[in-house]
């Protein structure tokens, strides 16, 4: 560390309660600013009606799809050769097992963003974790910490999924569980290196030098100052997470029968169909894709309101 | 270099060693052992035990380990369950089918990548850019098996311009003494084969390449308009190059710098890719394979697949390193 400069010594000492008071409210501009360009920005304004339209079709579900989930009003109505289309009765018309093609889609709507949403957070939780540790200790937790990280890292992410979804037994709730471990690794290494880089800023020193324990140094000035890349990290991987999902589902790892209500398995489902009845593979992948669309716009846009480098407007 | 390629292959030795750590603990964390993976799910609990004695799987866990671990040295990564044939001969005989529709996705991605971030970043604002843009979102929101799926129907299905699945039309007879279909045939002289083998990888590759294509044109794009506004190409103008000489010499070699280091990092993203698209496309590659293995719960070619994509991953990324040498002298004196 260089030689202090010559200090002013402060009139009163600051109270570390108020110091804390202080910061919070520089925290706060960061995120109102970050939201007000957010607000000017097209991308990200679609970004979040994609998003809030698919949350407010998975919470209404109940009301909003014509049918419940696996139930099958037109099990009559499918022959082997034919899969009735569109009707009055079934807007999207109907699939293999004479489900109503639009009650699954929302019903799978919820499926698939609760998958995403609980796995990305499962990711979020154990990387914070991990990250924290590791920036906070530095040394041999550290390097511990990060071996295990570059282990998880060896295989490519969505064999690593495979594995553990395997081992974990097919089932939506390992599907959660196997995405959120992927996750760990990206969001541990990006919280470590981004406490890293806050090592030795003025505002660290000025925390240390009012006498804040090492404790409280990291958790209320150090973390909320470099929490700012692993959220948008989190938004982006929210879209990675509703497709990782659909995949693990493809592969089989999600369980349930052929009606379950879920994009992925809709996905499969529909994957023998393909010749007569392409519409089925077509409606869940449109789903995923612009949900996953949705999430990216937001996390991009975030990312572009929080970066100060463009933060020039 | 050379001291540089070897300290990263002593780094990949504990890696590697951790990972088979995790794998071998992997196995044992199953519902029913180990015994499992070699019998299947429907094993009797004698046939278990019988198994569990035979195997040695009753002895302590580091005994195991090590024991495991000079099998694997040895070549010897189990049996799949499913089909009786050892791990390591089912790997062999489908990696230059993945290798090949790698290649071809990677090609499919840099191939368009490149020129489109490049246009998109020297017209700036415009159409192309736009489209650039649009393309490089899309990408990576579009799940590669629904693309794959998409991709079959139109052309395969709808237009019949390309076969759905496969590697090679069943009724050709070719040889294959190199296990690439489209070199076999080149080798062979048999054109027929090697273009049927050819027009098979089409659709799969660019299924598999869209994704990585996406990040390369929008890595191309951020590097090119970053580079062009640089002092260096102020002075390259200044000295009175050309405009082509500037463009082609200073501006994109420079750029593709940061687009190389991404290239690299794909090699993930096509090996994850693959077993989805080589799934929808019944592409009789390592990533069905890998498939077939999940679906049926064949845990011996899990391990060992798993175990040696690993191994191919961190060569692959050991060479991308390397070979950043060779493009940027920057990186040789580290």
């Amino acid at each position: 560390m260089s030689a202090p400069e010559v200090y002013e010594v402060p009139q009163a000492p600051l109270d570390a309660g108020e110091a804390l008071a202080e910061d919070r409210r520089a925290g706060e501009a960061l995120w109102r600013v970050a939201a007000r360009r957010l607000a000017r920005n097209p991308a990200a304004i679609l970004g979040v009606v994609i998003v809030v339209a698919f949350v407010l079709v998975a919470l209404l579900a109940p009301v909003l799809a014509p049918y419940a989930p696996g139930e099958l009003p037109g099990r009559g109505d499918v022959r082997p050769t034919s899969i009735p289309g569109p009707s009055p009765e079934h807007p999207l018309g109907l699939d293999r097992y004479g489900a109503d093609v639009l009650s699954q889609l929302i019903w799978g709507a919820r499926a698939s963003l609760l998958i995403g949403v609980l796995s990305t957070m499962l990711g979020l939780a154990g990387g914070m974790v991990v990250g924290l540790l590791a920036g906070a200790f530095g040394g041999w937790v550290d390097s511990a910490a990060m071996r295990l990280v570059d282990l998880m890292l060896a295989v490519p992410s969505l064999l690593l999924a495979v594995s553990i979804a395997a081992v974990a037994g097919q089932s939506p709730s390992s599907i959660v569980l196997a995405i959120g471990v992927v996750q760990v690794p990206v969001f541990a290494r990006l919280l470590r290196g981004s406490m890293l880089a806050q090592h030795g800023q003025d505002y660290v020193l000025a925390a240390r030098s009012l006498g804040l324990s090492r404790r409280t140094t990291t958790m209320s000035h150090v973390l909320p100052n470099s929490v700012s890349p692993v959220i948008v990290q989190a938004t982006l991987l929210l879209a990675t997470a509703v497709i990782e999902a659909a995949a693990l589902s493809f592969l089989g790892l999600g369980g349930g029968s052929p009606t379950t209500a879920e994009w992925g398995r809709m996905l499969v489902a529909a994957q023998n169909e393909l010749e007569i009845a392409p519409r089925l593979a077509l409606w869940p992948g449109i789903c995923i894709s612009v949900t996953a669309l949705g999430f990216t716009l937001f996390g991009e846009a975030l990312r572009e309101a929080l970066d100060p480098r463009s933060r020039r407007r | 270099m050379t001291r540089l390629i070897l300290r990263r292959l002593a780094l990949l030795v504990p890696t590697l060693l951790g990972l088979s750590v995790l794998l071998f603990l992997w196995v044992r964390a199953l519902p029913g052992g180990p015994a499992t993976a070699l019998l299947g799910e429907r094993a009797t609990p004698e046939a278990v035990e019988r198994i569990n004695r035979l195997y040695g799987f009753d002895k302590p866990l580091p005994e195991q380990y090590v024991t495991w671990l000079g099998q694997l040295l040895q070549g010897n990564f189990g049996v799949s369950t499913r089909t009786g044939r050892p791990v390591l001969e089912e790997f062999w005989s489908r990696f230059p089918a993945t290798v090949e529709l790698s290649l071809v996705a990677l090609l499919v991605a840099v191939g368009v990548g490149v020129p489109l971030g490049y246009l998109a970043a020297r017209r700036q604002g415009q159409v192309v850019d736009h489209a650039a843009v649009v393309t490089s979102l899309l990408g990576v929101t579009i799940p590669v098996f629904f693309l794959a799926f998409l991709l079959k129907w139109l052309f395969a299905v709808q237009l019949g311009w390309f076969p759905s699945a496969g590697r090679q039309d069943p009724a050709m007879v070719a040889t294959h003494p190199t296990g690439f279909y489209v070199l076999d045939g080149i080798l062979t002289r048999e054109w027929d084969a090697s273009w049927d083998a050819f027009v098979h990888l089409v659709l799969p590759a660019i299924a598999l390449g869209t994704i990585p294509l996406a990040i390369i044109a929008r890595i191309t794009r951020a590097s090119v308009i970053d580079v062009q506004h640089a002092d260096y190409v102020r002075t390259a103008r200044a000295k009175g190059l050309s405009g082509t000489h500037v463009r082609s010499r200073v501006i994109l070699h420079n750029a593709m710098l940061p687009v190389s280091t991404t290239i690299g990092l794909q090699v993930g993203l096509l090996l994850s890719g693959a077993v989805l698209t080589e799934t929808v496309f019944a592409f009789p590659g390592v990533g069905k394979f890998l498939a077939d293995a999940v679906f049926n719960l064949d845990y011996a070619v899990l391990q060992g697949f798993i175990l040696l994509i690993a191994v191919v991953y961190a060569l692959v990324n050991l060479a991308v390193d390397v070979s950043y040498g060779v493009i940027d002298p920057r990186m040789r004196t580290r």
